[in-house]
């Protein structure tokens, strides 16, 4: 789905990651970690193809991501759903058509009952006319959730987002994910918090990748 | 995708796409004020380039056909000479029309300098002779060595030497006309562009969001084009009916030949202005699209 062949990012002199070589699988979930810049998020970045990398070659559902053109990384974005840890909404419109923006983006109308029933399973039914400046870091995270899936996508690339919630909160996005990855999706988390990964476990099989010295380490087993 | 489907988001009703962007009150009234103005003096500016035009060629086509001889000579061979200039330009081919002028008329053509109770007859003025060419003209040396040998008190003026700075006159004041237009047009397509990339710019996380969730170019560039085509057609079609208002309102002195007085549309000139809106509109579209696609392939 997502293959790394020898991947290097960063500056002339500088460079975040070295040498990165990976594949996720479908239906796989991947927990990625490492200290705070360590080159989390530009990893993910990588796999949506916001950033190219400088050496090396990253393929996208087979495709090169630097030989993709504007319109087809528009496009392979419609089959990966991403959500990040400072979820970018339209502030001036409702959450409901907030959600189904992609939708709208790739020319599809939306169901009303397919977004309410999303909304319930995100816990935002009440919520559905409410603008997301009105709406709490939570809430604001399992919007973003669900706009990343509204598209079935075939993959969910999630990066820290339980960074600005609580405990319970960082629960509930957890089972939600590992919910999205027993439907079929491949998923690749972000964090720092080895907690949540503890509790990842019963949940889902998942492995964990972290990025220590510029590398890309699998650490220890599945969970 | 063909040509003519770059206009697609134009046409057709409020798309999802326009919705994308939050409207941004200021500017849109400003693009649309500023439209309006633009338009309100690109109307003037094309009324004195076409009032010019027609006055370089009404100076051009009435003066180009007449001359003037002018006879000066002692008091008792003026009737003598007169009598001979008018037998030689009735000889003279390309002369459709030739006579001389009345005390009458000498005195009102001295009138305005000299005032109404001039003794005509007591001064040594010149005898004035009106000539009008044929469309083929005349030879002006040959007839003027002719005049020379027959009349020798009679001088030929056809009018070239001051017509000649007066139709450049009019040409470059209708080039001037012309200048301002397409300065006009540059400054609203400059306008537009400045306008549009604050507006690109002030949405940057829109646009952010809606790549991330993997919008193609021209489905944001619309939403942005089509706002200041429509806000940019509007202000203008409200400016060029104003200005066509004022000019179509502006005091009609009977001085045919007066200079501002002429200032206007004749006929179906009329319909020249309308184009001033659509060729707004058409910079507006060409400037947002390109500012659109310029901020977005910084965002990827």
């Amino acid at each position: 789905m997502i293959e790394f062949h020898d991947v290097t990012l960063g500056y002339p002199g500088s460079d975040l990651l070295t040498a990165v070589s990976m594949t996720l699988q479908p239906g796989s979930f991947h927990f990625l970690t490492g200290p705070s810049g360590a080159g989390k998020t530009s990893l993910i970045k990588l796999c949506y193809g916001e950033l190219a990398p400088n050496g090396g070659r990253v393929e996208i559902f087979g495709q090169d991501s630097a030989a993709m053109s504007r319109d087809e990384t528009a496009r392979m974005r419609r089959r990966i759903g991403i959500v990040h840890q400072d979820c970018q909404f339209l502030d001036h419109l409702p959450l409901d058509e907030n959600v189904a923006l992609p939708l709208e983006v790739a020319g599809q109308k939306a169901d009303p009952e397919a977004l309410t029933e999303l909304l319930s399973w995100v816990g935002l039914a009440a919520q559905a006319r409410a603008l997301p400046p009105s709406l709490s870091g939570g809430e604001r995270q399992r919007a973003a959730l669900a706009r990343a899936v509204i598209m079935s996508p075939d993959m969910i690339l999630a990066d820290e987002p339980t960074g600005n919630v609580d405990w319970d909160m960082s629960l509930k996005i957890l089972k939600l994910l590992a919910e999205l990855n027993r439907m079929g999706k491949t998923v690749l988390m972000a964090t720092h918090d080895l907690n949540l990964i503890r509790a990842a476990k019963g949940l889902t099989s998942a492995r964990v990748l972290r990025i220590q010295g510029k590398r890309l380490q699998l650490a220890g087993s599945d969970l | 995708m063909s040509r003519l489907s770059i206009l697609a988001p134009l046409f057709g009703g409020r798309t999802g796409a326009d919705r994308v962007v939050p409207s941004t009150g200021p500017t849109a009234l400003l693009t649309t004020l500023t439209a309006a103005a633009m338009a309100f003096l690109a109307v003037f500016a094309l009324a004195l380039s076409m009032a010019t035009g027609r006055l370089a060629d009404r100076w051009a086509g009435s003066l180009a056909r007449s001359a003037t001889i002018r006879i000066s000579a002692p008091a008792d061979q003026i009737d003598r000479q007169t009598a001979k200039v008018l037998e030689v330009l009735e000889q003279t081919p390309g002369v459709e029309f030739a006579r001389a002028t009345t005390p009458d008329e000498t005195r009102k053509l001295l009138e305005p300098w000299l005032g109404p109770d001039l003794p005509v007859e007591d001064l040594p003025l010149p005898q004035l002779v009106e000539v009008t060419e044929s469309e083929a003209g005349f030879d002006a040396e040959g007839l003027r060595l002719r005049l020379a040998a027959e009349a020798p008190g009679a001088v030929l003026d056809d009018h070239e030497r001051w017509r000649a700075p007066l139709v450049a006159l009019a040409e470059r004041i209708r080039t001037i006309g012309l200048l301002s237009l397409a300065l006009i047009s540059g400054a609203t397509a400059a306008m537009i562009t400045l306008a549009a990339q604050a507006a690109l710019a002030a949405n940057g996380q829109v646009i952010r969001a809606l790549r991330l969730i993997g919008a193609e170019d021209r489905y944001i560039a619309r939403a942005f084009v089509r706002r200041f085509t429509l806000r940019t057609l509007a202000g203008a079609l409200a400016g060029t009916f104003a200005g066509m208002l004022a000019i179509a309102l502006m005091p009609a002195v009977a001085e045919e030949d007066g200079f501002l007085t002429g200032l206007g549309f004749l006929g179906l000139q009329w319909l020249w202005p309308l184009a001033i809106p659509a060729l707004a509109a058409i910079l507006a579209f060409a400037a947002t699209r390109a500012a659109a696609f310029r901020v977005l392939r910084t965002v990827r």
